[in-house]
């Protein structure tokens, strides 16, 4: 049986799933729920500064989008950091944690860009018996308002110079809280690790309004007939997040940097595709606040059934495995042809590849043979977009063979070449024509 | 004395009061918005649908599904009547096993369609419910137009023709409009009086005005039609009944499958309906269904269908089949009437035949069967009753003992087009009634208006 016990940046757990600084982390009762239905470790929802808590709205806070049957694909949120008293929180991490020393506690601070501010709040968490700090760099809504959160991590300067601090102050691990709401997340990953950070977390939520009320005119979710942009997240959010992390773990300059992939993950399947582009571990928030804290359990066996299917023994046979495979375009092998095949077994004739590639892309699926609706790719015309096996209502149906080196491709007319060539290469490069000249 | 559901003979109230309600309510009742949306999520918006292919009206199946995803009840209605103005009727009784669910490709995906006829339902009682109108008439043209008959394919028509700025009577031999929508179909299908609901929603338009009472042949003629209208269309139905050609026919309790389901349409009270407790109905389509499920709806203790042909053979559906059995009525194939059994006149029994395949021909084995009967109901088909034409004129070309039409319902006749079930070549179906009235209604605008003067 693969063994699944995590550790990550020091911090051990039984299992690589901790919930995310939100609201399911907020307090005793929660966390001490999720733990009993198995979750490996916490980040404790973010804490701020001594003195009164902030407030929150007393209207909606979330809103979302759903797809069919009104699964929810995508969920956004106003609500600020915790808005109970800091000695409050910080008595019930530290029971909390007394009683389960096997998980991973982890307490997200936010605190105002002062030195003072963080020498201050160190110890006090440090007192706690917590394993480690998250820094909240990434929340998009309310707090960066006011200086705080992704006001902070939008600023590679300012997430070294909190770094730096926190490293100096406390002896617990340290972790970056990334915000998406950024050009490219390598500059705030390096500015972490130039700052001592043991680690970066991401994505935080994204800036998103998730629909108008067409009643009311006003953005949902709604106070009072206004909106704010709030922090986008769930299953629509997780390639945005694969992107970001994968693009911090092939970055050089921060090679080895541990990462704690978030960003929509629901299922195991969600959560191996961080490890393998490179996360040490995962953190989950929508999927719990959306089916409870039970679905840990199916992340759980699904990712040991999966590691046993495949022959991985530990995590580390998995982390970063699918890293050396990402890579920039230009590197691309032009030379590789795939073509579209129809399984007419499996076919149900919804016609939806034919009018999705006669409308919008090369005509290339019939949807009338000898008289009769019958649906085929014409290889001739097939560039191998994939949009077919995309709009595919039935899994597999519609596959993408890759053609041997050698064959036919009927579409150029030209054999397909055994031999690996990037753009960088091809005739058609006016660099590549420099670089050879 | 034998009470109840155990009084010998043709009887009524063999039920408790209250039973009668709960036995003949809606067979499918509406979906509520919720399972509405449920289920139109499971559409897959297929190219060039199957669904719409199987529809004899060509519903827009796939958009008046999305329609009603997005909230859009309304846009669907109007979706659904822009090809079929009896789409509120179709969605009640069409049988869409056979039609749009059988072509559903989610049936050949996992076995269960879209349940397209009940989104339409609940679409259609959207704007219904509302008296939602969604056309307006055209300019006045100063045609007039008779429709004779206010069926299904009357009605559809009639509101195409009003639609064009004609003006349109209908000439209906029975007090009451709506054709077997009214006076046929199992009462479960349509229920709280939808059928007379749907001859004011489609008549609300304007420009159609419906003369009740008024039969071809006994109260005017065809000839005085066409030479008082600009065009005249016929959708006359099926008037008589096939006869059973079974020794002893004539005796008391041996019915027509179709008056009784008229009489139970009209009943006021269910309880008062006579029915035996004993009940055999000799045929294989929809009529024998609705006769037999609806006789042991009143209580009849022991119902039987007796079909000449196998079970593939039968016209009704598998659906309509299950529906049947799942109310006990017991379904035998392969039996043919050949006596019916009285005694002082009346109906005791029915004797059958067993019946075989033969070169390729049905043959009697010889081996009868006798069934106790205080009731049997004739349900093997219909025929036009083309007297009513004749004599008004020049008579009308027919084959098979039905109307010939071309392709758009022209009869042999000028001025003279004809839909529904009294042409050859239908399909007893109310939804190709419709299909058959709308369609001539094109044709009959498209002549009347081809020669400049409308």
């Amino acid at each position: 049986m693969a063994d699944i016990r995590n550790t990550f940046v020091g911090i051990k757990s039984p299992n690589p799933f901790w919930l995310a600084s939100a609201p399911p982390t907020d307090k005793a009762y929660n966390v001490e729920r999720a733990f009993k239905a198995g979750w490996g470790g916490v980040v404790w929802k973010t804490l701020g500064e001594e003195g009164p808590p902030v407030v929150n709205v007393n209207g909606p806070r979330y809103g979302a989008i759903w797809g069919a049957d009104r699964r929810l694909l995508g969920f956004n949120n106003i609500e600020l950091i915790t808005d109970r008293d800091l000695y409050l929180n910080l008595r019930e991490i530290k029971q909390v944690k007394m009683n389960w020393p096997d998980r991973a506690v982890v307490v997200s601070l936010m605190v105002p860009c002062e030195e003072e501010s963080w020498k201050a709040i160190l110890p006090l968490v440090e007192e706690t018996g917590a394993d480690g700090i998250e820094l909240n760099l990434g929340c998009p809504h309310g707090m960066s308002e006011r200086g705080m959160g992704s006001a902070v991590g939008q600023v590679p300067e300012y997430i070294e110079m909190l770094s730096r601090w926190c490293k100096q102050y406390t002896r617990m691990p340290v972790i970056i809280k990334l915000t998406p709401n950024i050009t490219d997340i390598r500059h705030a990953a390096r500015a972490a690790k130039r700052g001592g950070a043991d680690a970066v977390s991401l994505i935080n939520t994204i800036n998103s309004i998730t629909s108008v009320n067409l009643d009311t005119f006003s953005p949902e979710p709604t106070i009072d007939g206004k909106g704010s942009h709030g922090g986008y997240c769930g299953p629509a959010v997780k390639p945005i997040a694969l992107h970001m992390v994968a693009d911090i773990a092939r970055d050089p300059e921060t090679q080895g940097l541990p990462i704690s992939g978030i960003g929509g993950i629901t299922t195991w399947r969600d959560a191996a595709e961080f490890l393998a582009l490179g996360a040490g571990n995962v953190q989950v928030c929508t999927a719990a606040m959306t089916y409870g804290f039970k679905v840990v359990q199916e992340m759980i066996e699904g990712l040991k059934d999966w590691m046993d299917r495949k022959g991985h023994a530990t995590l580390d046979d998995v982390v970063g495995r699918a890293t050396p495979n990402v890579t920039d375009w230009r590197y691309l092998n032009l030379n590789y042809v795939a073509k579209a095949h129809i399984d007419q077994d499996a076919c149900i004739k919804c016609g939806r590849c034919h009018i999705a590639c006669e409308d919008t892309s090369h005509q290339a699926i019939t949807s009338m043979v000898d008289g009769v609706r019958h649906f085929e790719v014409m290889e001739e015309e097939c560039v191998g977009c994939n949009l077919c096996v995309n709009v595919c209502p039935v899994e597999n149906c519609i596959t993408m063979q890759p053609l041997a080196a050698g064959t036919l491709d009927k579409r150029t007319g030209e054999p397909v070449s055994p031999v690996y060539a990037n753009w960088t290469q091809h005739p058609n490069n006016p660099m590549a024509k420099v670089a050879a000249e | 004395m034998a009470e109840g559901q155990f009084k010998q003979g043709v009887a009524g109230g063999r039920l408790a009061p209250q039973q009668y309600a709960e036995n003949f309510s809606d067979l499918h009742p509406p979906l509520d918005p919720h399972e509405a949306l449920v289920e139109a999520d499971r559409c897959y918006f297929c190219y060039d649908a199957p669904c719409m292919h199987a529809c004899p009206t060509s519903i827009d199946i796939p958009m008046f599904i999305r329609q009603i995803a997005t909230g859009n009840a309304l846009g669907s209605a109007k979706t659904i009547f822009d090809q079929n103005i009896l789409g509120g009727m179709c969605a009640r009784v069409c049988p869409t096993e056979t039609l749009c669910e059988e072509a559903c490709v989610r049936e050949a995906a996992e076995g269960k369609p879209v349940q397209i006829g009940r989104l339409q339902r609940y679409a259609t009682d959207v704007a219904m419910e509302q008296n939602k109108q969604f056309y307006d008439r055209a300019e006045p043209t100063g045609r007039k137009i008779a429709v004779v008959g206010a069926g299904p394919a009357g009605l559809a028509c009639a509101h195409r023709l009003a639609r064009y700025g004609h003006e349109v009577t209908v000439l209906e031999a029975k007090p009451k409009s709506g054709g077997l929508n009214e006076y046929g179909i199992a009462a479960y299908k349509t229920t709280d009086d939808f059928a007379q609901a749907e001859v004011d929603y489609v008549t609300a338009i304007g420009g159609i005005a419906i003369e009740n009472d008024k039969a071809l042949g006994r109260d005017f003629s065809l000839s005085e039609l066409t030479a008082k209208y600009d065009a005249v269309f016929l959708g006359l139905g099926l008037g008589g009944i096939n006869a059973l050609r079974a020794e002893g026919e004539d005796a008391e309790g041996v019915e027509n499958a179709v008056e009784f389901i008229a009489e139970l349409r009209q009943a006021s009270d269910l309880s008062s309906l006579p029915i035996g407790r004993r009940v055999v109905v000799i045929g294989g389509g929809m009529t024998a269904i609705d006769a037999a499920v609806q006789s042991k709806l009143l209580g009849a203790e022991e119902v039987t269908i007796c079909y000449r042909r196998g079970q593939e053979d039968m016209n009704a559906s598998d659906f309509e089949q299950d529906l049947a059995a799942a109310n006990g009525v017991n379904i035998r194939h392969w039996l043919q009437p050949k006596r019916v059994v009285a005694d002082g006149g009346k109906v005791t029994g029915i004797e059958l035949e067993y019946t075989i395949m033969k070169g390729g021909k049905l043959v009697g084995t010889g081996e009868t069967l006798s069934l106790a009967a205080d009731q049997v109901f004739k349900a093997i088909g219909q025929l036009f009753e083309p007297a009513a034409l004749n004599g008004s004129g020049a008579s009308i070309a027919m084959e098979g003992g039905r109307i010939i039409v071309d392709t758009e319902g022209r009869t042999s006749m000028a001025k003279v087009w004809a839909g529904g079930d009294c042409i050859r070549g239908g399909e007893d179906l109310t939804v190709t009634s419709v299909a058959q009235g709308r369609d001539a209604a094109e044709s009959i605008h498209r002549t009347l208006t081809s020669n400049g003067r409308a």
